[in-house]
């Protein structure tokens, strides 16, 4: 619906509504690029940036809050309107969490960054390189309201699904080969944890897009494939196990 | 030291997607009141309506909406032959109540009416007084004989619409002595009294103030346990509130009918979308 409202002053309000999503996009995505690279440059203080700058995220959804609830207030849209502010309260809140997992990652950075580098950590950029990919294009689908692209990233998060899982194991590996890089190793899990939940809230907002433009819920089952919650690893026969005989 | 990973994932997996999949089937089962194929209604030369179909169902809300002129008045006047009363208006197609066609000739409009009730935009209470207004139709009807039962006949029709406890104590005052909303709601007593099937509204609240207007839709949410009830409105939020199905009129066109909940969400067509949220055509 490209028509102009007879009363223009409310399609300026909502096209005010989609350019505070757009910034806020744009902000979230920075955050977590700038947490990623904290991560693999050991820069503490890129770190302390994004951690001061999430505050911004929380300003932008209590903004984009108080203007959904006028709109609606004043205006009681209806069908493509409604829907439109509908979805601009439930991105806002998927950006705001997006923006506290890349908080939540610089803030373990700085941990990383006193410890000895260990290997796994390699894989941190390559999970973030993904769901910097899938946030991009989400947010892109959802300023050129995009159904096809909205559904392509909602399909991709499968793959973000299998990296977390394979480093889930990686990581346990490590662990267990080497029980002084619990402390660094356990951060890596959290961090990747994350990412992996960062790529949730992309296939929210992919979802959501979807009912903005068709105006139904995307129905289709996604194809899960993150198993890191079923995932065990155990020792090896021959590994050092405390037996009953060795207590008693 | 080597190490071995393996995973319990497929049988959770596959229980957790079987219990998330979705069963959702909605279907109104209700029964059809009132019928119409291929309505057309003529204004001598000029076509008002041209060929409307469209189920009416039992004991729900269909609120006819679209911008003025389109024809909804017209239809909701053809369902109980109110246009017979006007000259030049000739009405095609076919219009059942009951499955029995409301156009045939063995008809009697005054038994129709009296089926099909209905209440205009402005109240229009007799000049006479309140306790007369409702029970004008019982009387004519002949549906009360005695004193005793007329009086119930009245109490129960206040009752229901909700205007008892307002006027108990002034029976014998004008009715057009009350408010706007009171006086509204009389008019509705005055339809319910002669125990329609169908009660018909055309814009029934455009006179009324905010809360005299929470007092009518509080009071068609009730009426329609017993009733099927149409009701024309320009206010899309009262179409949106009161009815269970809304149907949109453009230019003597139905457009579109659907459960009002997908008319205000996701309307299928560009006109129905277009007029309810306030955009250029």
């Amino acid at each position: 619906m490209s028509s102009e409202h007879i009363v223009r002053s409310f399609s300026q309000e909502l096209q005010r509504l989609v350019n505070l999503i757009t910034q806020m996009g744009g902000v979230a995505e920075a955050q977590v690029a700038a947490a990623v690279k904290a991560v693999t440059r050991r820069d503490v203080s890129l770190a302390a940036q994004v951690m001061q700058s999430d505050p911004r995220l929380d300003e932008y959804e209590r903004e984009i809050d108080v203007e959904a609830v006028r709109l609606l207030a004043r205006r009681q849209p209806m069908a493509q309107d409604l829907r439109e502010i509908v979805s601009a309260l439930r991105v806002a809140a998927d950006l705001e969490r997006i923006g506290d997992y890349a908080a939540n990652i610089a803030k373990r950075s700085l941990v990383l960054a006193q410890l000895p580098a260990v290997r796994p950590v390699s894989a941190i950029p390559r999970a973030g390189r993904l769901v910097e990919e899938i946030l991009k294009d989400v947010l892109d689908a959802y300023i050129e309201r995009d159904v096809e692209k909205a559904i392509a990233v909602w399909k991709r998060d499968e793959e973000l699904d299998d990296l977390h899982t394979s480093l889930f194991r990686e990581v346990l590996t490590y662990m267990m080969e080497d029980p002084r890089t619990i402390t660094p190793c356990t951060h890596l899990l959290f961090m990747a944890k994350n990412l992996e939940r960062i790529g949730d809230h992309a296939t929210n907002i992919a979802e959501t897009i979807h009912y903005v433009v068709v105006g139904q819920p995307l129905k289709i089952d996604r194809p899960k494939s993150d198993s890191a919650s079923f995932a065990v690893v155990s020792p090896a026969a021959g590994f050092d196990l405390i037996t009953d005989q060795d207590v008693t | 030291m080597s190490v071995q990973t393996e995973t319990l994932t497929d049988r959770t997996a596959a229980m957790t997607q079987a219990a998330m999949t979705q069963t959702a089937a909605r279907a109104d089962t209700a029964a059809i009141k009132m019928l119409a194929r291929n309505v057309k209604v003529y204004y001598g030369p000029k076509q008002a309506l041209k060929g409307i179909n469209l189920d009416i169902l039992e004991n729900r809300v269909l609120a006819l909406i679209g911008p003025s002129g389109c024809g909804k008045s017209t239809f909701l006047r053809c369902l109980n032959r109110m246009n017979d009363t006007i000259e030049n208006c000739r009405v095609d197609g076919t219009l059942q109540l009951d499955g029995e066609d409301i156009y045939g000739r063995m008809i009697d409009t005054v038994q129709l009416r009296a089926r099909v009730g209905m209440v205009f935009q402005k109240p229009n209470p007799f000049p006479k007084s309140i306790y007369d207004n409702i029970a004008y139709g019982p009387r004519i009807h002949g549906m009360a004989t005695h004193r005793d039962e007329m009086d119930e006949v009245v109490q129960k029709s206040l009752e229901r619409a909700g205007l008892w406890n307002e006027v108990k104590d002034r029976l014998k005052e004008p009715g057009t002595g009350l408010s706007g909303g009171q006086q509204q709601r009389l008019c509705i007593a005055r339809a319910i009294a002669v125990s329609p099937e169908v009660i018909l509204m055309d814009e029934p609240c455009s006179a009324l103030d905010p809360i005299a207007t929470a007092h009518i839709e509080e009071l068609i949410d009730e009426l329609r346990e017993n009733f099927t009830i149409v009701i024309v409105t320009h206010n899309m939020q009262q179409a949106a509130r009161v009815s269970q199905k809304t149907a949109f009129f453009h230019l003597g066109d139905m457009v579109e009918c659907d459960d009002t909940e997908e008319i205000f969400t996701n309307p299928r067509d560009e006109r129905t979308q277009g007029y309810i949220t306030g955009r250029y055509g």
